[in-house]
């Protein structure tokens, strides 16, 4: 090819907010990928109840509500410190990204905390019979993503104290409120799954 | 036997190595000539898809080998390749569609009959044996057999199917596809041979260490045969006139044989291995694994795990006197 | 021609020599060859046990091979295959080849596609190792429960394959993310979306099919493994469970996998095709739409795995218009390839010899597909070795065949030599030959009886000679690769020299030298048209004004490639081997105990942040706090001026 001429880019910044990220197609990925794994369990749990005479079998009772819907609301609630966090990383304010980002992580600390009493309040055990079986994985795949959404956010917060903070880390922060988000809203079809489903079937 | 008898016997038998045996392609049932007859309809369109198709890749390659260069790909010859590609795969959904018609045609034609007048066979499936019972309103005319079972010609059978352990597969090509034995479930499957013989099955299903070593042998016979058949095995066993017979009765009743297998008219009554009321009329043993005989009898009661490894029966420890004498009883039971 | 690297550029994007280098290399040209030669490894050791398979079935009642073993074999042959060797093998050409032919420097995330070798090569090993330790699974490649289950299979076997799943679909999903993100977001400036080379299509249609199937059986092992290792009862019918959900599941990849090893084949012939035709594929929207459509499509299928398990024949009925009308677009595919190659002017050398081997074999196999689609026909032919033969006419014929084809044509890109056009066409006539005779006759064995998976069979079957000629088949296959290894060891020292562009094709893999400089292009191009090279005007730009004292990257819009910013690129790293082997303990713990989970989980959270912590304050090329004024723009601002030619 003949270079006399060029496309100079030199003028272009050094990266960018938002989808215009790689790393925003990358977290969408994750998106996907987990999702599927998600739905393909929900699939899975009204498979096992068409499948069986009464839901919970053997006369087992719902998992106490109470528990659930406490997270749900923490979840929920924790939204609002993440999308401010996201807010202050495309401000470039470091100040409002340590103190939401500590916010997030405090209802992390929430979230993962009751969702041992969720756990502990499913009323079955994951050995009973295969609807012990699919509400332990669905609340466990869950709680995966919490954990380590709650340690990755954590040694984030970490870094944007302790520095070196390089302006793309704001970047990372955004990047990081956008999986916050799915791993909420994910929560809401596993809480109406694994809370409502034995009572309203 | 009918002189048709001997004839479909020699036809399908399961000694020498004849065409036929347990093939889809010799069709002695309903359900096995309709596919037949789809088989040949696909086998016939493919043959001529493929002839087709791969004509006209040879004639493309040799045009393009000789196309010279300097010559660019007008947009007349773009044209006219698009109506070519369109009418190929215009002509492709016409063909699929018609498949598609045959298909679920040659399903509804196979699928279940609702006979009332249907025999019905319960068929279990385990590592590595069949379990086969008759069913009937009357329980004392239950048949229960292992391994073997009899139908009537131009009558419909429904088998009920299941499985007790891991999934199996019950298959008899000659008379109908194949049927998976799902544990939890139990579904229903048609066969209805249209012709006397013997039938070779295998299990399909991947199921184990011995999955190679589960045959199954389908007798079709006219009615008035097949009701002797059933009556016969209805029958208790008669008492032994051998006294070495009797001996190996006891053998049979005092060791771990009764534990495991059934004898009607005794105390055997063990549910683990196959149903042995009848054991010398078939014509194998342990599933198809061995012709049945004096000699295999005793070695498969001797050591099972060195004829067929992994299966469930143990080695016995029996003297040699004691296993004669409980090979002549075993051969008593007809 | 090639325009002479700027060394300090050479520099900036070179990876660390030595052994320990060696370990941290990112340069996606590095890894994609490496997945390359360790899947083409796998391929060789799946090959030795189907010889093992055929050796014990040549004759009825052979005793070569016991029951136990031959279930190991056959089981281990499938899964390494279809884990170890199809898919990644594919995935390794996308590694290599999908950034050169988008213009770009690299692939993105770098370090994932790296980890993601470690998850392959380590999940080999385990597998391998458990073979030899007799503790490899023996209950098929597909193991289904009950059978898998504790009570059937107490020992670990079933766990290793479960945990084999595991590390590959790790390793895969990662590559498809890796994949999608660089056709989006990296392109050359002027390659919209429908400027894509197909083969790229292929390979971003095939990573979404990963990233939705995959999913599937993950989920399903995982269960099988908490069943055999915790006392769920997923799939276990004393307490509820159901066999048959596993099938759904397993299925619901399992049909998608076969397309997910298909349609980057597809890429394959058609960038052949287009090459030695001499002209653009004809039919570019109609074979682009065939792919999508395909990979749509495939997901809808899965029962047609289950027809002999007695589902309600409606249901079956919708499967089986489903797995008849795939053959639509794959035939539209077909048809357009004919089309090219008739209005083409061609030039027969290896590559095509294997794509005229892919069009033989392929089609035999999609039309047994089409009669396996058929309920009755199925209940027949299922689990009979009419279906292997099918399988191997659609997988070898569609996916092996285009990938020595594959082989033969980029050789020459990657090594900078070409491989014995003599030797070429003697590895094609064995390895077609060989494949014919080995699986041809296996479609007849179905029909006359012969289920899968038997370790021997009756002499009073007749299937003796068949088998015989299926064995002596297999021989030849063995003749075919042995040959081919040779010429590709001996040409790498001694083959004649490539240039550029050996055979005057159109993408821009092309357009570099061969091998391609450490930075791929010294000046990366832009495109004109689907064929950059036949399509570009002489003056076409080259970017410039990237940085060469950095892994600086062009970051383009997702759907018309205009420059949108720049990104440095992370340097070779330690941490994804580091993270590889962390997360290997996990899982090979994990089949022992469920603590194993947890112990496990400390390094590789501490891998993971090693791996994540900036090296450098500055490594992205961006200011450090406190700054005066941001330079990374908002997402919704436009770029800062950029692009001025």
């Amino acid at each position: 090819m003949n270079e006399s001429r060029t496309l100079d880019v030199s003028g272009l910044p050094p990266g960018a907010f938002g989808s215009r990220t790689v790393t925003f197609w990358g977290t969408l990925g994750m998106v996907l990928i987990e999702s599927t794994v998600f739905a393909l369990a929900i699939t899975s749990y009204f498979y096992y109840l068409a499948r069986f005479p009464s839901w919970p079998p053997d006369g087992i009772a719902p998992p106490l509500l109470r528990w659930g819907t406490v997270n749900t609301v923490i979840l929920l609630g924790s939204l609002i410190p993440n999308e401010l966090a996201r807010r202050a990383a495309e401000r470039v304010d470091l100040q409002g990204v340590r103190i939401w980002m500590v916010v997030c992580l405090a209802f992390a600390v929430g979230f993962n905390w009751v969702r041992v009493y969720e756990f502990r309040h499913l009323n079955v055990w994951w050995d009973h019979d295969a609807y012990g079986s699919i509400v332990w994985i669905l609340l466990g795949l869950h709680t995966t993503h919490i954990v380590t959404d709650f340690l990755d956010s954590a040694v984030l917060t970490t870094l944007m104290f302790i520095g070196p903070v390089e302006e793309h880390r704001f970047v990372d922060v955004e990047e990081n409120s956008v999986y916050w988000y799915f791993v909420v809203l994910a929560w809401l079809p596993i809480y109406g799954v694994i809370y409502w489903a034995p009572r309203l079937t | 036997m009918a002189r048709t008898d001997l004839e479909a016997l020699a036809i399908v038998s399961a000694a020498p190595a004849i065409d036929g045996q347990q093939s889809v392609l010799y069709p002695a049932g309903v359900q096995a000539s309709s596919i037949h007859n789809l088989l040949t309809l696909m086998l016939w369109v493919s043959t001529a898809v493929a002839a087709i198709v791969l004509c006209v890749l040879f004639l493309a390659v040799r045009r393009s080998l000789g196309t010279k260069a300097g010559g660019n790909p007008s947009s007349t010859t773009d044209d006219v390749l698009a109506r070519a590609v369109g009418i190929a795969v215009g002509t492709t959904v016409v063909l699929l569609v018609g498949l598609l018609v045959a298909s679920v045609w040659t399903g509804r034609t196979i699928a279940a009959v609702h006979a009332a007048s249907a025999v019905t066979i319960e068929i279990t499936g385990h590592q590595w044996w069949w379990e086969i019972h008759y069913e009937d309103a009357v329980a004392s005319r239950r048949v229960h057999t292992a391994n073997e079972l009899h139908i009537p010609t131009n009558r419909p059978v429904v088998l009920k199917v299941t499985s007790r352990d891991v999934i199996h597969s019950f298959w008899v090509p000659n008379l109908q596809g194949k049927r998976d034995l799902i544990p939890g479930y139990t579904t229903a499957l048609w066969i209805e041979a249209d012709r006397p013989g013997r039938f070779r099955g295998q299990c399909a299903e991947f199921c184990g260490l011995q999955h190679a070593h589960m045959a199954l042998e389908v007798t079709a016979e006219s009615d008035p045969d097949f009701e002797r058949w059933l009556d016969a095995m209805r029958e208790s066993p008669r008492e032994p006139s051998d006294s070495g017979a009797r001996r190996g009765r006891d053998v049979f009743m005092q060791t771990r044989c009764a534990g495991c297998h059934t004898v009607t008219g005794t105390e055997a009554a063990g549910q683990v291995g196959p149903d042995l009321t009848h054991v010398a009329t078939r014509s194998s043993l342990g599933a198809g694994t061995l012709a049945n005989s004096r000699e295999h009898l005793a070695a498969w009661i001797r050591d099972p795990q060195s004829v067929k490894p992994g299966n469930q029966m143990p080695p016995s420890a029996l003297s040699a006197d004691d296993l004669e004498n409980l090979v002549s009883y075993l051969e008593t039971l007809r | 021609m090639s325009v002479g690297s700027d060394p300090n550029l050479e520099q900036t994007w070179a990876d660390p020599p030595g052994v320990i280098g060696w370990l941290k290399h990112v340069d996606h040209k590095s890894i994609g060859r490496r997945y390359l030669v360790t899947a083409f490894g796998f391929f060789l050791i799946g090959g030795i046990l189907a010889a093992l398979m055929r050796i014990q079935l040549s004759r009825p009642d052979n005793t070569f091979i016991g029951p136990d073993l031959y279930n190991e074999i056959f089981t281990t042959h499938g899964t390494t295959m279809m884990f170890l060797f199809a898919v990644p093998v594919m995935q390794g050409l996308g590694i290599y080849l999908v950034p050169l032919m988008v213009g770009a420097r690299s692939i993105a995330f770098p370090r994932l596609v790296a980890f993601s070798y470690w998850m392959l090569l380590f999940g080999g090993i385990f597998l391998f190792v458990s073979f030899l330790l007799n503790a490899g699974p023996d209950v098929g490649w597909f193991s289904y429960p009950p059978l898998a289950e504790p009570l059937y299979t107490p020992s670990k076997r079933a766990d290793v394959w479960a945990q084999l799943i595991t590390f590959t679909e790790v390793a895969s999903l990662a590559v498809a993310v890796a994949l999608i993100t660089t056709v989006l977001k990296l392109r050359a400036p002027g390659m919209t979306l429908n400027r894509l080379p197909i083969f790229v299509w292929a390979q971003v249609v095939t990573s979404f099919m990963v990233l939705f199937a995959m999913p599937a059986v993950m989920l399903a092992s995982t269960e099988l493994i908490l069943d055999r290792l915790v006392g769920t009862h997923f799939f276990d019918v004393e307490h509820g469970g159901d066999a048959l959900l596993w099938q759904h599941l397993f299925w619901f990849f399992g049909h998608p996998e076969v397309y997910i090893i298909f349609i980057p084949g597809t890429g394959i012939v058609s960038t052949i095709i287009a090459t030695f035709s001499r002209r653009h594929i004809f039919g570019y929207l109609p074979v682009v739409l065939s792919l999508v459509s395909t990979a749509f499509m495939g997901f809808g299928l899965w029962v047609h795995h289950m027809f002999a398990t007695g589902l309600p024949q409606l249901g079956e009925s919708f499967f089986t218009a489903a797995s008849i009308m795939i053959a639509i677009p794959t035939g539209t595919q077909i048809f357009c390839w004919i089309a090219t190659i008739w209005s083409g002017r061609l030039s027969l050398k290896t590559p095509m010899l294997w794509i005229l081997g892919f069009f033989t074999i392929f089609v035999v196999g999609g039309l047994t597909g089409v009669m396996l689609a058929a309920v009755p026909l199925n209940t027949q032919v299922h689990d009979t070795f009419f279906v292997v033969a099918h399988l191997h006419y659609v997988l070898i014929g569609g996916a092996v065949f285009p990938l020595f084809g594959a082989f033969y044509y980029w050789y020459p890109k990657i090594t900078g030599r070409l491989l014995s056009e003599r030797l070429g066409t003697w590895v094609f006539a064995l390895l077609f030959t060989g494949f014919n005779l080995t699986f041809f006759p296996m479609h007849v064995l179905g029909l006359r009886g012969m289920p899968r998976r038997v370790y021997t069979y009756p002499a009073s079957m007749g299937w003796d000679t068949l088998n015989l000629l299926a064995s002596v088949g297999a021989l030849l296959m063995a003749c075919g690769v042995i040959t081919f290894l040779v010429d590709a060891v001996h040409a790498m020292y001694a083959g004649p020299v490539a240039t550029d562009n050996p055979w005057d094709a159109g993408t821009l893999e092309w357009a570099t030298s061969s091998p391609p400089p450490n930075s791929n292009f010294p000046r990366p191009p832009t495109a004109a048209g689907r064929e950059p090279l036949w399509d570009n005007p002489p003056d076409q730009p080259v970017v410039v004004g990237l940085r060469e004292d950095a892994r600086d990257v062009l970051v383009t819009h997702v759907l018309d490639a205009e420059p949108d910013h720049r990104l440095i690129f992370p340097e070779p790293s330690i941490w994804p081997f580091l993270t590889g082997i962390a997360t290997t303990v996990l899982f090979v713990w994990s089949i022992f105990t469920p603590w194993g989970v947890v112990y496990g989980a400390g390094p590789v959270f501490l891998a993971m942040v090693g791996w994540f912590w900036p090296k450098r304050p500055d490594e992205g090329g961006t200011p450090l706090w406190p700054f005066a004024r941001r330079t990374l723009p908002r997402p919704d601002e436009a770029p800062a001026a950029g692009g001025a030619i």
